[in-house]
């Protein structure tokens, strides 16, 4: 009996594999592929030369003063010499350490709610401790620390508070107002559905006038809010329109079947709600969630409209120093890359979350 | 006892309570208000409207002076808003559809390179990217006498830029109707067309006849009525050009930002519309014969736009509320003028932000009317 040798099979053809193929598949496959592929190398060619050149090759790195600037190059200089500015605003120096704290703990709150491992009663708390922690550390007047006034808070931590307390607080509004919203009692439905909808058919710009210049004839006479607070409070109440509607997605990713199934066990609306509806929405609203965390910590630079100094409107402050005149260039891309880098860490975050829910499902 | 048993009853009881807290809430504010108004001695209600404004704006497409009245404020700030947004949208329709179609390309460059600009501008806050257009790539033009010139008649300075003006002469109006001519005839081209089509099976270049005829008819008439439309050209007269449409760095700076910030989105929606669209579908066509450009025209986009447009409106949405980060470089639009000129002199916060966030409100309300109808025209209509 003949004994069938595998044999090891032949390599396809060199025109169809290695880097050869590779480009004349992906670059070169018709007349229009190669006039895009020349146009697109030439594009290439006119913005990242001269963005190195600006960048790395011209740029000045070491020094103290404008005067170690010269040529064409970018001053980096300068964003060195200014850097404390850029992160923390006005904040006095010798406190600077509370505002390093504040830094360090919201970053710890960070991998704790990133870490799969850590039990959701531990997230939540460390969530819900880190915005009051921060405002303690960073206000004092208590525990013997220093008072400083909200208009020295400045920067990048300024624009991390903001987006940190706008994220937390606007989300049990928003739950609230998703619950509203799907509610079978037509005037609350009609109070939740209202208040959605005027808020996303306005610009942010539009609430946070509101809250700055309308919201203190409120109140009584006397009762004053610091601006930092007003702002906060505009921040938060638009945030809260965007995570509801974000939840009733995931309300409406429910299957009937989980109502109905709670409503069978004889679970009171608060129990269904907490225990069985709530976990799954959240669950599937996630990565919209995290896209609308995204908008808002983009949002966050409108309060330069308002007067508060956050990390764009840094730029503007450390290029009218008299001794540093004309370098709001190399301020803005500083800025935008620190802008950048945060929300790319979270969309990139957010798809991998998508990925990870969707292959839940299909078990 | 029992009644609290009730679902119904409970319902019922819990919406009262709402509305009279709701209501002693607004009574609340309300109380507090008049009296901060009263003690702060602000006036209140309308009247303001008519009074004259005691401030200019730098640009306005209605005449505008100083003695305008708040009211004459509001429109102009309106109209801006409207300008900016309409060519904001229609700039960044053409710029979303080119990157997002690039995004798809098999080309690998060209499909990075797309992904690279996606990338880099959504996650760039728009405020930071109007403020870089102003202050540095704006800023950094050249004065006024060292203008860049393109063939003599559009110019670009520190002052922005300047084109050509058409200028409508008696018999201009043949043009316009021969150009709605031109469409009618068209239309009924495509119908015959389509006619011929479905009864012998015969195609015709019907988009390339009506292309001749768009662009025939009109052309004839122009020059058989004699030329009647003139181009008034900027002209360098002392310090800064005459004539000719003028449009600011505020205006451009605006642009640009909201053009390139929101063609990122439009772009990924595009993509994912086209990338929604079953592949079965694509392989359906495909073994029916049908050709690529056939394939893509007659199954995949028909498909494609009805996932695309709902998201595609709502970032023209956003757009036309981010034209108010306006106020931040002072382009006149309704924020800047009259949520915040307006607002300082006449001190009526609150009626101003109400007319403001009421009039954004509206437009809110009309893109989505515009966007159910478009998705109850839309809707797959199954047997």
């Amino acid at each position: 009996m003949a004994v069938y040798q595998l044999k090891t099979a032949k390599e396809p053809p060199v025109k169809e594999r290695g880097v050869i193929y590779w480009i004349r598949k992906n670059l070169l496959s018709s007349t229009t592929n190669i006039l895009l592929t020349i146009l697109s190398l030439y594009i290439i060619y006119i913005i990242v030369p001269p963005l190195i050149k600006w960048a790395f090759i011209d740029a000045n790195f070491t020094g103290h003063a404008k005067s170690d600037c010269g040529g064409d190059g970018a001053c980096w200089v300068f964003i060195r010499e200014k850097l404390k500015m850029f992160i923390y605003g006005f904040f006095p120096e010798q406190q600077l350490w509370r505002a390093n704290l504040t830094l360090f703990l919201g970053f710890v709150t960070i991998v704790i709610a990133v870490i799969e491992k850590v039990p959701k009663s531990i997230k939540i708390a460390s969530i819900v401790i880190l915005p009051i922690a921060a405002i303690v550390l960073l206000s004092g007047g208590i525990f013997g620390l220093e008072y400083i006034e909200t208009n020295k808070w400045g920067g990048l931590l300024l624009t991390l508070v903001i987006a940190t307390v706008g994220i937390v607080l606007s989300f049990p509004i928003g739950v609230l107002l998703a619950m509203g919203r799907q509610s079978k009692l037509p005037i609350i439905k009609t109070l939740s559905v209202s208040y959605i909808e005027l808020i996303r058919g306005v610009p942010l710009i539009t609430v946070l006038f509101m809250a700055s210049v309308v919201l203190p004839l409120f109140f009584p006479e006397g009762m004053d809010f610091d601006k930092l607070v007003r702002a906060l409070i505009g921040i938060t109440l638009f945030q809260a329109a965007y995570v509801a509607e974000n939840i009733r997605g995931g309300f409406q990713a429910i299957p009937k079947g989980q109502y109905e199934a709670a409503d069978a066990l004889g679970l009171t609306y608060g129990q269904k709600m907490r225990l069985i509806i709530l976990p799954q929405a959240i669950k599937v609203a996630i990565p919209n969630l995290v896209g609308t965390f995204i908008s808002l910590f983009k949002d966050t630079s409108l309060v330069m409209i308002i007067g508060l100094f956050d990390l764009l409107t840094m730029v503007k402050l450390t290029a009218n120093d008299r001794d540093w005149l004309g370098f709001d260039t190399e301020g803005y891309v500083f800025v935008a890359l620190i802008y950048w880098a945060f929300n790319f860490t979270m969309s990139r975050y957010s798809k991998h979350l998508e990925k990870k829910l969707d292959t839940n499902n299909r078990d | 006892m029992t009644l609290l048993r009730d679902e119904k009853v409970r319902g019922i009881l819990y919406q009262i309570i709402t509305i009279v807290g709701f209501v002693l809430l607004v009574l609340y504010i309300a109380h507090n208000t008049s009296q901060n108004i009263e003690a702060r001695g602000i006036k209140s209600g309308f009247e303001f409207l008519n009074h004259s404004s005691g401030f200019d704006i730098t640009e306005s497409p209605i005449p505008y002076t100083t003695k305008s009245t708040h009211w004459e404020v509001f429109k102009v700030g309106l109209l801006n808003t409207l300008i900016i947004s309409f060519w904001g949208v229609l700039l960044t329709t053409i710029l979303g559809l080119i990157i997002g179609v690039a995004r798809l390309s098999p080309n690998w460059i060209i499909s990075r390179l797309a992904a690279t600009y996606i990338e880099t501008f959504r996650n760039i806050p728009v405020l930071l990217q109007i403020l870089f257009w102003y202050n540095v790539v704006l800023a950094a033009m050249p004065s006024v006498r060292q203008s860049y010139s393109f063939f003599d008649s559009v110019f670009l300075n520190q002052r922005g830029v300047f084109l050509p003006k058409p200028i409508f002469q008696d018999g201009s109006l043949y043009i316009g109707l021969a150009l709605i001519v031109a469409v009618v005839i068209g239309w009924f081209v495509h119908k015959w067309a389509k006619k011929q089509h479905l009864e012998s099976g015969k195609n015709y270049p019907v988009f390339w006849i009506n292309l001749a005829i768009l662009i025939l008819l009109p052309t004839i008439v122009y020059i058989v009525t004699g030329k009647p439309i003139d181009f008034d050209y900027p002209a360098l007269k002392g310090f800064n050009f005459v004539g000719g449409k003028t449009y600011t760095p505020e205006f451009l700076a605006l642009l640009f930002a909201l053009v390139i910030y929101t063609a990122t989105f439009i772009a990924e929606a595009i993509r994912s519309g086209i990338e929604a669209v079953n592949k079965g579908q694509k392989e359906a066509a495909k073994s029916l014969g049908l050709t690529k450009m056939q394939s893509l025209k007659l199954v995949v986009l028909p498909q494609a736009i009805r996932i695309a447009i709902p998201p595609i409106i709502s970032q023209y949405l956003n757009l036309i509320k981010n034209s108010s980060l306006a106020a931040a470089i002072g382009y006149p639009e309704l924020v800047t003028v009259f949520a915040g000129t307006s607002l300082n002199v006449t001190g009526q916060a609150l009626e101003i932000i109400a007319i403001t966030m009421g009039t954004y409100l509206l437009i809110s309300l009309i893109v989505s009317l515009i966007l159910n109808w478009f998705n109850k025209k839309m809707k797959i209509k199954e047997r």
